[in-house]
């Protein structure tokens, strides 16, 4: 132990420790953000692999590769590894390596517990693999997980997912908590709040989401844990609880989540437009407005994933107005990047094609998120492939999207080479008629009636499934390019510069390509 | 900020030991759970070596945070770090029992009057056909099925009235608790005046307030599964009255095993000063929080 202790004032000037230990004990903010970024992508794969036996089954009607209650781990585990496994720590991947960076710190304000953050995780995702492998199965819930279906007809696994679902929240809590101790404590002199990157902004407000609402999802765990083993009845009217309970606080955790999902991406896009533009951002300050309301509205619209479960009619009103209302903000946003680009010189490198993309595609999933909020409308939408369209929309083209568009613009900053611009032109092409073929269809089979989750299908959706599944192996399998360009720029490639881009505005750009393991080790001059 | 440089802290392998406590913990504690009724399962030796992994780990951590802090190792900002970091993570506490009682006012004014056909056409027809006879009222004893599911209990944990209000552990828990909040005040106050004497002293008439809080406790769930036939078992007035003050109570034990910890710190190893004692006031921290839990649920739980 102090051996430690004598040796911390060589670190600063140390590199990284050498062999495994490197990777295991680390405390360095950028280990830990490639850590997180490998991970998720890792289970990107393996969450896109369950997507692809899903559209591999739902290529012609009728059962043929594999058995319903297989199918039925396959969408819960899709949803669950998608959203906890790879775009969340993704996310907090790129906030690990970038939010420091972006606001002069040497690290994060606490390297260690940022550590313990990230090494939950993968045995988080063992213990919700494994139950694959057990009696029973995987959870076959679906990634919302309703009672009853979680609690009296659950296989025995649950309790499995009940506890990796705990420590998984208890990453993404110590995670949180460390962003915004960095945020707010760890600004170079002359960063006031108002002057921060957007993406700094971006993740306060997404810290703050996640501190606020994955204890709630920890209390909705424990208490399906107690309803499933220790007879409490909170979601059995039986005892005088409600399953509907179970939805509020789901969707209590579970809407100011899909914003979780979404606010990091809004800071990402604002910058990469802002440097391929050449312009200055337009609307900075309603930028950070916006994400403050959008923050603040995602806690008073949850119910409107539940319009058709029976609630008073002021209940479906409210929420139907609340939920419109983020328009606005959006919208605020929406406007914002558009004027940005508006009489720029646009040149359109590959994270610049990936972030409008984004704009446009993470419109359109906004604005059939905007259908699904009209009460009358959502009764015939409601658990349909619409839903699955729309949320794709917002996550795929928009959260992924966003991420992908994050490494190309800051790959050259992490590993000092330049990606192969025309593998990545390539990459997106391939990528964005991959998402639409998949999930424009969708959008008619389910205003067609066609309902989600279910691994058979009358014949009047075949068309539309085709060539949706088609679209989701083009999409899948391009992935695996994009595996191949990382790898390739991180083995070698022309030498990026320090600047890399010629409109990059922001402290990570003063630094050498790549940036030295420890960046700041005092506080860099603001102006 | 010390000579104006950051201090960033040296590799460290209590992370990925304390991770992998967690995963032992959670394998440990999932299939104990899942062979309950199973009497050859040895899964439980698994759950108490995570246990013992994870109390390590803690200790061994918590040991070498203070030996850099008292190595003079921490910065200023690194000290204002954990001020904000134990703020936060009091604030994710707040969310937690927000979620039990957002459950407990849902049923309340929501799920039990509509099993009991309030509310709109539709949910009178459902409970009558359903649920005939059943009677809203909080507490719920009985339970819409009439105990052919759940079990009922005879009695709830509810306000007695004034006659028996002496005789009713909930008041004293009350007062317990309250005054251990002064307390570990004046205990806070002491330090800073230097009167080291007196902060052990109101430090451990605190923990030993505490620690009666928890034997009233437990004495009330004696009385409840005893006496009363409350359990868990006996629905929703039971499930939300024992998960709350059950966590409320899991939170007592630890924040009194915190403020033990900052007791025998200060006793035996003479740690904290008057402008330096951010370990002490965090776990005070704790206690005034776990302190206004109390009092909410006082109110919801036990009174209204």
């Amino acid at each position: 132990m102090s051996a430690v202790i004598e040796n911390h004032h060589d670190d600063h000037h140390h590199g990284p420790a050498k062999g495994i230990t490197r990777w295991l004990y680390t405390t360095n903010h950028k280990d830990i953000g490639t850590l997180y970024l490998w991970f998720s992508f890792a289970m990107f794969l393996i969450g896109g692999a369950m997507a692809m036996v899903i559209r591999a089954e739902l290529f012609q009607p009728g059962m043929q590769i594999v058995e319903p209650e297989f199918y039925n781990q396959m969408i819960t585990l899709h949803g669950l590894i998608m959203i906890f496994g790879g775009v969340m720590p993704a996310f907090v991947g790129l906030a690990n390596w970038l939010v420091p960076m972006m606001i002069g710190a040497p690290d994060m304000a606490l390297p260690r517990m940022n550590n313990l953050s990230f090494w939950i995780l993968p045995f988080a995702f063992f213990v919700l693999l494994s139950s694959l492998f057990m009696e029973g199965g995987a959870p076959n819930f679906g990634w919302t997980f309703y009672a009853p279906l979680s609690t009296t007809y659950a296989p025995p696994s649950v309790t499995f997912f009940i506890f990796s679902v705990h420590i998984m929240g208890a990453s993404s809590i110590m995670g949180s908590i460390n962003v915004v101790v960095t945020i707010m404590n760890m600004r170079a002199p002359g960063i006031t709040l108002m002057k921060m990157p957007l993406f700094v902004w971006s993740w306060l407000i997404t810290a703050y989401l996640l501190i606020a609402v994955m204890p709630v999802l920890a209390g909705a765990v424990t208490m399906m844990l107690m309803d499933i083993h220790f007879g409490t009845s909170f979601f059995n009217a039986a005892g005088g609880g409600d399953p509907v309970l179970f939805q509020h606080i789901f969707w209590f955790f579970g809407h100011p989540e899909v914003y979780i999902m979404i606010l990091p991406a809004f800071g990402i896009v604002s910058h990469i437009i802002e440097t391929f533009s050449r312009k200055q951002l337009f609307g900075y300050s309603s930028m950070v407005w916006a994400m403050l309301s959008i923050a603040i509205l995602s806690f008073v619209v949850w119910a409107h994933h539940m319009f058709t479960v029976g609630m008073p009619l002021a209940a479906e009103i409210f929420f139907m107005w609340a939920t419109m209302l983020i328009a606005v903000p959006t919208g605020v946003k929406v406007f914002n990047w558009v004027a940005t680009m508006f009489r720029g010189s646009i040149t359109f490198e590959t994270p610049m094609l990936f972030a409008v993309s984004f704009v446009v595609l993470f419109t359109i999933g906004g604005l059939s998120g905007l259908m699904l909020a009209i009460v009358p409308a959502d009764f015939q939408y409601h658990d349909t492939y619409f839903v699955v369209a729309h949320f794709h929309y917002v996550l795929v083209p928009g959260a992924i999207f966003s991420i992908m568009a994050a490494v190309y613009y800051w790959i050259p900053k992490w590993c000092g080479n330049m990606y192969d611009e025309r593998l990545g032109k390539l990459h997106f092409w391939l990528s964005f008629i991959g998402v639409n073929v998949t999930f424009f269809p969708q959008h008619f089979i389910g205003l067609a009636g066609m309902p989600r989750r279910y691994p058979d299908y009358a014949l009047q959706f075949a068309d539309w499934n085709m060539v949706s599944s088609v679209g989701a192996f083009l999409f899948g399998f391009s992935q695996l390019l994009f595996l191949f360009i990382v790898i390739k720029t991180v083995m070698g490639g022309k030498k990026a510069t320090s600047k890399v881009w010629e409109g990059a505005k922001g402290l990570e750009w003063t630094v050498a390509s790549p940036a030295p393991y420890h960046t700041f080790s005092t506080p860099p001059k603001v102006d | 900020m010390s000579g104006g440089s950051y201090y960033v802290p040296d590799q460290s392998r209590f992370p990925i030991f304390m991770a992998f406590s967690l995963f032992v913990l959670v394998m440990g504690a999932s299939s104990t759970i899942n062979n309950l009724d199973n009497p050859e399962s040895n899964s439980v030796y698994i759950l108490y070596s995570g246990f013992a992994c994870l109390f390590l780990t803690m200790f061994f951590w918590f040991r070498q945070v203070i030996k850099e802090h008292l190595a003079g190792l921490d910065s200023n900002q690194l000290k204002q770090s954990y001020v904000y970091g134990m703020a936060w993570f009091i604030f994710s506490e707040v969310m937690f029992f927000a979620a039990f009682f957002g459950a407990l006012f849902y049923v309340r004014t929501f799920a039990v009057p509509w099993l009991a056909g309030d509310g709109a056409k539709g949910d009178a027809i459902t409970a009558i056909e359903l649920w005939q006879g059943f009677e809203s009222t909080w507490p719920v004893i009985t339970t819409p099925d009439q105990g052919s599911e759940y079990v009922l209990a005879e009695k709830s944990m509810a306000w007695p009235g004034w006659d028996h209000a002496l005789k009713w552990l909930p008041l004293w828990n009350t007062i317990v608790l309250l005054s251990s909040s002064v307390t570990v005040h004046i205990a806070h106050l002491a330090l800073k005046n230097g009167n080291r004497k007196k902060f052990n002293t109101m430090l451990g008439v605190t923990v030993g307030l505490a620690l009666i809080f928890v034997g009233l406790q437990a004495a009330e769930y004696y009385e409840a599964y005893a006496h009363y036939g409350l359990t868990l078992n006996s629905g929703i007035y039971g499930s939300t009255f024992f998960m709350l003050t059950g966590f409320h109570g899991f939170h007592v034990m630890m924040g009194g095993f915190m403020l033990a910890v900052m007791l025998a710190r200060s006793v035996f190893a003479g740690h904290f000063e008057e402008h330096d004692h951010f370990g002490f006031e965090a776990a005070s921290w704790y206690w005034h929080f776990v302190d206004v839990v109390w009092v909410m649920l006082f109110l919801f739980v036990y009174i209204l």
